[in-house]
């Protein structure tokens, strides 16, 4: 390994060392640094058979060719199949093996999370910041409210017309709560519309908060499919009371209340956050 | 002797010149010319600029630099903002505190991005440095008001402090009340992001009056639209403002008290907040508008014709953020009044509705492209667009840095051709020779990868969702696009071949994302076990990789170069693939 660019009287290994730093520490969101004349020579030969499940294609090496050339291209646009004319993933990765393209669609798919209307939302997409999104789900809110209080005022005049057509009924937003449990330091969040229920909603907290019992685990995309079946069909132990822990959440006038006992609509528009508690310390919350 | 060298430059003078030198570029550069260079420049080093927390560790840039007095810090990737980072992925910064408050006990400046700071990191902050003069904290979380208080008591020297849209747990809003009576240094405050309903208004009110180099102030949505105009009396000579709520019954006296407080800040030019926006308050700002540089509409509902008729008088405009509620036509006024605009970006009002509740289209982006010959930047969310649309933008517009171009349905194509939108984005990149920052989204097969591999060399960040069809596409991508440094890829085709084929090039970007791709656990432990400088990160929240097939892709991955190795603080769901991992298991 060679530092061209650097060379002066330092070792070799300071101004690998040096360059390497340079490259991860800058003084400004600048583009890369000087890469002219750093050959990495790594002759690797990834993608060879044995190994990894069933990749063909030969091994490719790759070399980083020096003076500021185009970084060396063993594999051309030959080397790869033609894409075909049809957008189907599954034609274009020969090399992959069934299951996992079929996993793989199946893992795109759970991706997509199903919303309160049925519809599919996919999960960072629109690119919307969850900071401008709450604002625009309150935003909707408080211009119902307003309505609902004036009769005839200008601000009435001047929004209703402009809600009309995106009323809250509407408004589709991806509301994500903060969900800690106790005896757990780090806390997570879920995306509230995604789920259509209570039952759906405490199922996908014990999947990230509470251990499931340990089933076949086969690999491979019968688990997926598994994993799905079981999740429709399980009662959640969250919510019928046989977990030591019960779900609680805070709602708009910073109280705390037990899950489950208002329609899923009205929690939707109250909760601001959620709290898996023990259930020795839940005495006091309202009885189910 | 002839051997010994008489160059022997004083140290000083060096030093001298290399002060000089801001550029991270340069000083770079000049640090690796030769062992007294490196020496030298380190130790005059001031400024630290560092992409990702984890590519380099605090002890080594500790002992690299010793007397840094500004330090920048990005953590968590940029898909974070849109929910695909689990909680608790990491991106803490106590870490960095913890080492710099006793290597660098004379910073001034902590900037910090997507990260997560504690209550107790402010707290350490506030505690061990005094002469702290900006503290900005964006996108981040993990804090409170409690941590607030601690910086407002202790940092006499504070002139500015920014937590753009943070998340903060509002514990109370005293904490303005801990800036103490004899503190008078506040030049930049943005507490926009903050939501308790007791901002003390009072400690506020105060604060402003008592800070007259108070430039900068952005309120919170709770601060009353009828409490402003005694705020910006007090401080007439703000350059940026961001009201709260902008909603409120009409009343005369209201009205012209706030006319006149705007009419009284002659050194206004930048202006945000107006949540909830009403249009009767509109006018009270129109004394201001003819020198608006930056207005930032994009929290107010407020629709045409009260819309298009503010823009029109503001014909100073470089930065326009609005919702589309402002239309084509809008849009089309915007182009004809505000020649000088630099920016614009454009969000969508209901983003989940399936029919288009505004007549927002592509004609609204052309319009502007063809009226605005400065126009570098453009973020626009719509729901059509054509291919011959976007070779009319990218003619119109050669000197665009930035383009992010977001329609609502992901794979939506061409609406006259029902072609997908190749030749469309391919122009942009064509045309616009000096593009660093791209987004791409519509219906993309792998022919608008080849045209972005070919032309975007300029290119340092690329944003990709539901696009190409094979690995040819992230190949042409990660094999032409020359000084890419980041790349973020959703729910697209691409598996194993292009990544394997390319794995040098990841060494030369700061980092790449992809999640609900084709990327099989083997290629990532493949990664992993040969290239020691690339932290291989794989998160699956349903269990460990190795309960899985080797064939079977991974949810979410996420590459990055580092010179300080794998790090030690991952969550549960999230593995690193390196050499140990890899050999466990086999």
């Amino acid at each position: 390994m060679q530092g061209g660019g650097g060379g002066g009287s330092e070792s070799g290994s300071m101004s690998t060392v040096s360059r390497d730093e340079n490259m991860v520490v800058s003084s400004e969101d600048s583009s890369c640094p000087d890469e002219s004349g750093l050959e990495l020579g790594l002759g690797l030969s990834l993608g060879g058979g044995g190994g990894g499940g069933g990749r063909q294609g030969g091994g490719f090496k790759m070399h980083h060719v020096s003076k500021g050339g185009p970084y060396a291209r063993i594999l051309t646009a030959k080397d790869f199949p033609s894409p075909s004319s049809s957008s189907s993933s599954s034609s274009s990765s020969p090399s992959l093996s069934k299951a996992s393209v079929t996993a793989g669609t199946k893992r795109t798919a759970e991706s997509v999370a199903v919303a309160a209307n049925g519809s599919s939302q996919v999960v960072g997409w629109p690119p919307i910041r969850a900071y401008r999104m709450n604002s625009m789900v309150n935003q909707a809110k408080v211009l119902t409210m307003e309505n609902r209080k004036k009769e005839t005022s200008m601000v009435e005049n001047s929004t209703i017309g402009g809600y009309r057509n995106n009323g809250n009924t509407k408004m589709k937003k991806s509301t994500f709560v903060k969900v800690n449990m106790d005896g757990t330091p780090i806390g997570r969040k879920v995306d509230l519309n995604a789920h259509e229920s209570y039952e759906k909603l405490a199922i996908t907290l014990e999947d990230m908060f509470l251990e499931t019992a340990p089933s076949v685990n086969p690999s491979g995309s019968t688990a997926l499919q598994l994993d799905m079946l079981n999740r429709m069909t399980r009662r959640s132990k969250l919510l019928d009371g046989s977990s030591d822990f019960v779900l609680t959440y805070e709602d708009k006038e910073g109280d705390w209340m037990l899950v489950g006992d208002v329609p899923w609509e009205m929690f939707l528009t109250s909760v601001k956050r959620l709290r898996i508690m023990r259930k020795s310390e839940a005495t006091g919350l309202a009885p189910r | 002797m002839q051997k010994k060298t008489a160059y022997s430059f004083p140290d000083e003078i060096l030093e001298h010149v290399f002060s000089f030198i801001h550029s991270g570029k340069d000083r770079n550069a000049a640090s690796v010319v030769c062992k007294s260079w490196y020496e030298i420049e380190r130790w005059c080093r001031r400024k630290i600029f560092v992409g990702n927390c984890y590519a380099v560790s605090p002890t080594m840039v500790i002992r690299r630099f010793p007397d840094i007095r500004s330090i920048e810090l990005k953590g968590k990737p940029h898909f974070a903002d849109f929910n695909l980072v689990p909680d608790g992925w990491g991106g803490y910064v106590l870490p960095w505190i913890s080492e710099m408050a006793g290597a660098y006990p004379w910073l001034e400046e902590i900037r910090l991005k997507r990260m997560v700071v504690t209550d107790e990191s402010l707290e350490l902050v506030a505690k061990s440095f005094t002469n702290l003069q900006v503290l900005v904290l964006f996108s981040c979380e993990g804090f409170s008001t409690d941590g607030l208080a601690a910086i407002a008591a202790s940092c006499k020297n504070l002139r500015e402090l920014d937590l753009r849209d943070s998340e903060v747990d509002d514990l109370s809003g005293h904490w303005l009340n801990h800036f103490p009576d004899t503190y008078t240094s506040l030049v930049s405050l943005n507490i926009s992001c903050l939501g308790s309903d007791d901002v003390s208004f009072s400690a506020l009110e105060r604060l402003v009056g008592r800070c007259p180099n108070l430039r900068r102030l952005l309120l919170n949505r709770e601060v009353p639209l009828d409490k402003i105009a005694n705020l910006l009396s007090r401080a007439p000579q703000l350059i940026e403002f961001g009201t709260g709520t902008y909603a409120a019954e009409l009343r005369s006296d209201v009205y012209s008290n706030l006319a006149e407080a705007f009419c009284n800040c002659k050194e206004l030019k930048c202006l945000s907040g107006f949540w909830d926006a009403v249009p009767a308050y509109l006018p009270v700002i129109y004394s201001v508008c003819s020198r608006l540089t930056s207005l930032n509409l994009s929290y107010a509902p407020i629709q045409n014709p009260d819309l298009t008729k503010l823009v029109s008088q503001c014909p100073s405009l470089q930065r326009m953020l609005v919702l589309d509620y402002i239309e084509d036509s809008g849009l089309e006024v915007l182009a004809s009044s505000c020649k000088d605009l630099q920016e614009l970006r454009v969000f969508p009002s209901d983003p989940f509705g399936e029919e288009p509740n505004v007549s927002l289209t592509e004609k609204g982006l052309v319009a502007v492209s063809s009226g605005c010959p400065k126009l570098q930047s453009v973020l626009y969310f719509c729901r059509q667009m054509s291919n011959a649309a976007l070779v009319t933008i990218a003619q119109n517009c050669p000197n665009f840095t930035r383009f992010r171009l977001c329609l609502l349905d992901p794979k939506i194509a061409d609406y006259r051709t029902l072609q997908p939108l190749d030749v469309g984005f391919g122009a942009i990149v064509e045309h616009c020779k000096d593009l660093r920052r791209l987004s791409l989204s519509g219906l993309l097969t792998d022919r608008v990868f080849e045209y972005i591999g070919m032309h975007a060399k300029k290119l340092e960040m690329l944003s990709v969702a539901f696009a190409g069809e094979s690995d040819l596409a992230l190949h042409h991508v990660l094999s032409g696009c020359e000084s890419l440094r980041k790349l973020e890829i959703m729910n697209c085709p691409f598996g194993d071949k292009a990544l394997l084929a390319n794995a040098a090039k990841l060494e030369t970007m700061r980092s790449l994302w992809m999640s609900s791709c084709s990327v099989s656990l083997g290629a990532c432990k493949m990664l992993g076990q040969k290239m020691p400088r690339l932290n291989i990160e794989v998160m699956d929240e349903k269990g460990p990789p190795d309960s899985r097939a080797e064939s079977d892709p991974v949810d979410k991955l996420y590459i990055y170069r580092s010179v300080a190795g794998p790090r030690f603080d991952m969550p549960p769901f999230v593995w690193t693939m390196d050499e140990d991992f890899a050999s466990e298991l086999s």
